[in-house]
């Protein structure tokens, strides 16, 4: 419960962040679609018996530089491209999962989020990533900004665009499968998103947005865990439903403001 | 004196997909000049500002900034652009004024001093959509000052912006260049306004029609080439 717990907390710290630019830029669907692709990186663990999450993080990254090259070649349309990858990685995942003898329980936590499954390695590994994530972004702030408000401008400015773009994706990609032992790869967009917007309603700056999701994301994260617990709930599916009861109740309480 | 030429434009041609955008363009914009670049829609001269931003590549022809070859250039803080608002993704986002001016990486102090020298310090926590049109360009004209341009682009600047805003935003840009002694380009299909404002203007349509003071280039004839005969001009006053 405890490594579920600091690695849930790390999560529920980086998964907003990385999600405030990804709404502004109309891209929230890319941490869905990196989702299934991250379930093939666990099938291919499960299947060369490899550690999953060290699996996941790279063929999600690699599949994530590839999405972003293709969605600014311009010859195929961003969103199509994501239709394009969502069904692949479940496609390649279920040929592989059958391959690796079947669905199990394991698979199952990867789904949809365990807490009894997080390893000791797992806790480091999702810890010191997630830390270099967050250094990532705060070191690049004002760039990811300017590139997510108006890409030209930023480009006239003598920003590199193309990297900051790259940067970005290859970054959820690494969130999206941290996430999977604790929320679960098929939730993991939610979690990036619905905190995000509920923090939208309130805010009256970028970085109160960002501030705001992130104690929305905790709060949702760190109940859900105890759901999880005392409950014996899916963790993710936990954390998912806090988060939307969370955003009906600011927007109930807005509406009536 | 070669130093007081900001951008030295030398025959220029750009083709997109076979068709002429431009052809054998030469221009020179000096230090200090208030320049209006007009044309129809389609004539080309957002093409010649992207070009001259570095953003397209002319297949013929060289530009030069500040004295140096464009592939060379890298001093890209010395040129402010203020993009068209409208169709701008940024606008909806839950993003304050002071955010907008600082994300080019200015400093609190340069932030403070160009909200003010465009009229908007008491704006400056307000979120970027509860304002005007007018006040919204005038934001984006405080985060090109955040980072002390010597060379201000403006493309189509008052689309979208109503008729008092529109005045008061080119009163800006008159002080601008007048007191902070700034060089200004002004895209713009609108003629009245770029008679009106400018110090000069250049008439693009594929090629450059003419160039010089407005009352030399506000003739029939230049007219009658920029838009074609059926078109009549009023400029006011």
């Amino acid at each position: 419960m405890i490594r579920a717990f600091l690695a849930g907390l790390m999560i529920a710290i980086i998964a907003p962040i990385i999600g405030n630019f990804l709404v502004v830029r109309r891209f929230s669907l890319i941490a869905d679609t990196l989702s299934h692709v991250a379930l093939s990186g666990v099938a291919i663990g499960l299947l060369f018996k490899a550690q999953p999450l060290l699996v996941t993080v790279i063929v999600t990254v690699l599949v994530s530089i590839v999405i972003e090259k293709l969605r600014t070649s311009k010859n195929i349309p961003g969103e199509a491209v994501l239709a394009m990858f969502l069904p692949g990685g479940l496609a390649l995942s279920i040929v592989l999962i059958s391959l690796a003898n079947g669905f199990n329980a394991n698979l199952f936590a990867y789904l949809f989020g365990s807490i009894t499954t997080v390893t000791d390695s797992d806790l480091w590994f999702t810890l010191g990533l997630g830390i270099i994530t967050l250094a990532t972004v705060v070191f690049f702030y004002k760039k990811l900004l300017f590139a997510a408000f108006d890409e030209e401008s930023a480009k006239i400015s003598g920003i590199p665009v193309g990297f900051v773009n790259l940067l970005l994706i290859v970054l959820t990609a690494i969130t999206v499968s941290l996430s999977m032992r604790v929320v679960g790869i098929l939730l993991i967009g939610a979690l990036m998103v619905i905190p995000v917007v509920t923090g939208m309603q309130l805010a009256r700056s970028f970085l109160q947005s960002i501030y705001y999701s992130l104690g929305f994301a905790l709060v949702a994260v760190i109940f859900g865990l105890f759901a999880s617990y005392y409950l014996n709930l899916p963790a993710g599916g936990a954390i998912v439903l806090l988060s939307l009861g969370i955003f009906g109740l600011v927007a109930l309480l807005k509406q009536n403001r | 004196m070669s130093e007081d030429i900001l951008v030295n434009i030398k025959n220029i041609s750009f083709n997109y997909n076979g068709q002429p955008v431009l052809s054998d363009i030469n221009l020179t914009i000096k230090r200090g000049e208030y320049l209006g670049i007009l044309g129809p829609n389609g004539s080309g001269k957002t093409t010649l500002l992207k070009i001259v931003l570095g953003v397209l590549k002319p297949q013929e022809g060289s530009v030069q900034l500040f004295g140096q070859d464009i592939a060379h250039f890298m001093d890209w803080k010395k040129i402010g652009y203020v993009p068209q608002r409208v169709g701008l993704n940024g606008i909806s986002f839950p993003i304050s004024v002071e955010e907008v001016v600082g994300m080019g990486g200015a400093d609190h102090k340069s932030i403070v001093e160009s909200l003010s020298q465009v009229g908007m310090t008491k704006h400056r926590t307000k979120l970027l959509r509860e304002l005007s049109g007018g006040q919204q360009q005038r934001v984006f004209i405080a985060r090109a000052l955040a980072m002390k341009p010597q060379l201000l682009i403006l493309d189509e600047p008052t689309v979208g912006v109503d008729v008092e805003s529109q005045t008061k935003f080119y009163h800006l840009l008159r002080n601008l260049n007048k007191n902070l002694k700034l060089t200004l380009v002004l895209v713009s299909h609108d003629i009245d306004v770029v008679a009106h404002e400018v110090s000069e203007i250049a008439c693009i349509n594929c090629k450059l029609v003419c160039h010089g003071k407005p009352k030399e280039v506000l003739r029939e004839d230049f007219m009658n080439k920029l838009y074609g005969k059926e078109l009549r001009f009023v400029v006011h006053n």
